[in-house]
């Protein structure tokens, strides 16, 4: 056995007990969908994991009721320490059953399983701990003494990290007061059923949290379903925009979290060794199927070749395979469509004259698979520059002044993350002032917490999740302008009280809206 | 033997200038009763994208002042409006119709000043520092969305002056430009502002005010990719959903519109700010 080779260290996938019939989860059971039942596979190796039930329009009437009807009589008039307790209940039983969830989340995603154990999975039960602790405290929230519930919230999540953007739009809805129908990515549901026998363990009462499974048709029938207050999305900018448009002229909130180009920029005063980790941990953590991926590394002329020389030899220390592996460090591309994505963008970076290399890699026969890929002599104008690939693939790009680096780093529509390297201290506070992203790292890459806030500018998407602000997405405001300001407020609520004006105007303007949504 | 008065042509207010109209067109303004007060310009859609254009290029240099200095600029604002209480009462009186507008003009002023003394503060309340789990100093700070475009209050009584301090005060005081598209049948005091804004160190640019039709300039506001956001508050008469929709195209952010005036609230100056979050290493001794 040479340098780097390790024996295999597995997983077993034995230790999960998995159905092989799933159905969607409405009002507490299981119960069939009426569309056409669909296979959830591995996809390191391609085999079916399980079969799981497809919601159709009818079906996602059903779970909003339920939701309605656990809200309006349940949910709505509990206390909030009662919701927070059922809210800490999940997060135990998440933390009692954290092997589980992580074994099946590698196994249904393609992502290591050195990920799922030490991120994914304590990441979830973070989430509901943090939130739990809120629901009886929302008058600190920010958002006046007697913040209001919003009612049912319909939630759609991506494939990237199953599980962690469930508990991410579920813990701070259901801290707040809100019931949830939640639609998972077609290709990732597996985590989101093991989820709801918890919620059956925890015996949260039925219809607060509904699951719905299926193709994009489902998460359209659900945002658009007119008995729903609150839309919630996390995925690409393109159905970004469709779901914006669609909920225009209604009083559903909304809050977007969707695609980024972030920038990595690394001075030549960084601290070199811990670059070039948040560099890899950047763009390579969860195969780059992240939207706030530091996907365009900005490094500073002098030290460019310094830095793509490390670079490239830390990769090669990377080891790619079998999800299920301890020692696995790169898994499999999620889907077959998704890795025909990277490789067509990757196709259009070489064509459009980038520097291609790729780091050595054995890939398996089964499965989808793409090596880390790095791109140096990339052009801003370039696509693998513009564009999120949202996968391992690296745009390298130099500058030579802060000025620059600042000017690059803004110039794409979207505005999600940010990354700055340098020992500088004064200097990193400049960047981070004119940085437009929504998350800031320093000295560090892809951190993520319950108590901070995360969310986009631009294009990126609007509202946060997480912290103190994550509450504001579902919440609505009881207002501070009656008590807090002085004649300047009464002189205008003499005029014109302030009442939840475009809710009186929705219903009529709402249909108009929706139809034309459709129509574009 | 009475004076022959000197009438003051209303022009457009963009980039700190009073330019008229580029597509040379007026609209006449009258009281309620029909009576001649003078000709506006009518903004066309070239004069919108000229003005957001002016509002991009003020955005650096505004949102880097300092809060106090915004809180400054603004609250001077007031004083200059209450130095001209008189004039203003007299367009207000003339061109809604009322008898009496002292309390109007007033109201307006107290809304410049308390919006005013959020500037140095509204970071504080918004802001959050947070206990992450990790060695890591975690601050998220309000910022600035960039360019807002907003459509002030319409009704003819009441709203002309007022209207507009409702809509523009909130957007401006953390640092982001404003084009608003003044009350059409009462936009007289709107353009009086900006002869206030443009003596009160209100840096050109920073409030552009357009005069004409919402409903000819709106569409163009709504869907201009440089607009981050879009206040709605007096478009509730428009086809505002339309509106709403072209803003997706770009994820502008949209409040929806208002009946009547907008109070003065923490919530309309939250709605175009972005919620910056940067975490620091502190474990690299």
């Amino acid at each position: 056995m040479g340098f780097l080779e390790y024996a295999p260290a597995p997983e077993s996938a034995a230790i999960l007990n998995l159905k092989s019939e799933y159905g969607l989860f409405i009002d507490g059971e299981f119960v069939d969908g009426r569309g056409e039942v669909f296979d959830t596979i591995s996809p390191a190796t391609e085999e079916v994991i399980a079969s799981l039930a497809q919601a159709d329009e009818k079906d996602v009437d059903r779970a909003v009721a339920a939701a309605r009807r656990s809200y309006e009589k349940v949910w709505s008039r509990m206390s909030g320490s009662d919701r927070g307790k059922y809210l800490f209940r999940i997060a135990r039983l998440v933390q009692e059953r954290s092997r589980e969830l992580a074994v099946a989340e590698a196994l249904d995603n393609g992502k290591p399983i050195r990920e799922t154990r030490d991120v994914d999975v304590p990441l979830v039960a973070a989430w509901f701990f943090y939130y739990a602790g809120w629901a009886d405290k929302l008058e600190y929230a920010g958002l006046g003494p007697n913040p209001r519930s919003l009612g049912v919230a319909a939630q759609v999540i991506p494939w990237n990290f199953p599980l962690l953007m469930l508990a991410w739009k579920i813990a701070p809805a259901l801290a707040a007061g809100n019931t949830v129908v939640i639609k998972p990515a077609e290709t990732t549901s597996l985590t989101a059923m093991l989820f709801a026998e918890i919620l059956q363990q925890a015996e949260l009462p039925p219809g607060v949290v509904n699951i719905v499974t299926g193709p994009g048709s489902t998460g359209q029938a659900l945002v658009t379903h007119g008995d729903v207050n609150k839309v919630a999305f996390t995925g690409s900018t393109g159905v970004g925009r469709m779901i914006a448009r669609s909920v225009a002229g209604t009083s559903k909130k909304l809050t977007l979290e969707l695609g980024g180009k972030a920038a990595n920029i690394v001075f030549d005063d960084a601290p070199m060794d811990q670059a070039i980790e948040g560099i890899v941990n950047g763009i390579f953590f969860n195969q780059g199927h992240v939207c706030c991926a530091g996907s365009r590394l900005l490094v500073q002329e002098n030290v460019h070749d310094e830095v793509i020389d490390r670079l490239k030899q830390r990769l090669s220390t990377l080891r790619m395979g079998d999800p299920l592996d301890k020692n696995t460090d790169i898994g499999a591309i999620n889907s077959a469509a998704q890795l025909e994505r990277i490789r067509t963008l990757s196709d259009v970076g070489e064509e459009e004259g980038a520097e291609r290399w790729t780091a050595d890699c054995v890939i398996p026969d089964k499965g989808f698979w793409f090596a880390p890929t790095i791109f140096t002599q990339v052009s801003p104008a370039h696509r693998i520059a513009r564009e999120e690939i949202f996968g391992p693939v690296l745009s390298v790009i130099t500058f030579r002044t802060p000025a620059e680096a600042i000017a690059k780093a803004n110039n794409t529509p979207y505005g999600l993350s940010a990354g700055i390297w340098t020992e500088k201290g004064s200097r990193m506070l400049a960047l981070a002032d004119q940085l437009r992203a929504g998350v800031i790292w320093a000295n560090t890459f892809n951190r993520f917490d319950p108590s901070s806030p995360f969310g986009g500018y631009k294009e990126s998407g609007y509202g946060r999740e997480g912290g103190r602000h994550g509450l504001a997405a579902y919440l609505e405001s009881s207002g501070w302008d009656a008590a807090g300001s002085s004649s300047a407020s009464r002189a205008v609520t003499s005029g014109a009280p302030k009442t939840s004006a475009p809710k009186n105007s929705a219903p009529k303007k709402q249909r108009k809206a929706t139809q034309k949504a459709v129509a574009k | 033997m009475s004076r022959l008065t000197v009438p003051k042509t209303y022009k457009l207010y963009v980039g700190g200038k009073f330019p008229r109209s580029e597509s040379g067109r007026t609209y006449e303004v009258t009281t309620p009763k029909g009576a001649f007060l003078a000709n506006a310009a009518q903004g066309s859609r070239k004069d919108a994208r000229d003005a957001v254009v002016a509002a991009r290029s003020a955005v650096s240099g505004w949102s880097g002042a300092t809060g106090y200095n915004r809180g400054q600029v603004l609250y001077r604002i007031a004083e200059l409006l209450e130095g001209r209480r008189a004039q203003f009462v007299d367009e207000i009186v003339q061109s809604e119709g009322v008898s009496a507008a002292g309390a109007a003009v007033d109201a307006a002023i107290d809304v410049w000043v308390w919006y005013a003394g959020w500037a140095d503060k509204y970071a504080q309340v918004s802001g959050t520092a947070n206990p992450v789990s990790g060695p890591y100093f975690n601050l998220s700070v309000p910022e600035p969305t960039g360019v807002v475009a907003a459509i002030a209050p319409q009704q003819r009584k009441g709203a002309s002056l007022l209207g507009l301090a409702a809509v523009v005060a909130p957007v401006i005081l953390t640092g982001n430009t404003v084009v608003v598209v003044a009350n059409e049948l009462a936009p007289l005091s709107a353009i009086s502002l900006g002869e206030v804004l443009a003596t009160s160190d209100v840096p050109g640019g920073v409030v552009n005010i357009l005069t004409g039709s919402p409903a000819e300039m709106a569409p163009w506001l709504a869907a201009h990719a440089d607009v981050n956001a879009l206040d709605l508050a007096g478009a509730g008469d428009l086809e505002w959903v339309d509106l709403q929709i072209a803003a997706a195209e770009t994820l502008t952010r949209v409040l929806q519109p208002e009946p009547g005036i907008p109070s003065p609230s923490l919530d309309r100056i939250g709605a175009f700010v972005e919620i910056k979050t940067v975490w620091h290493t502190k474990a690299m001794l």
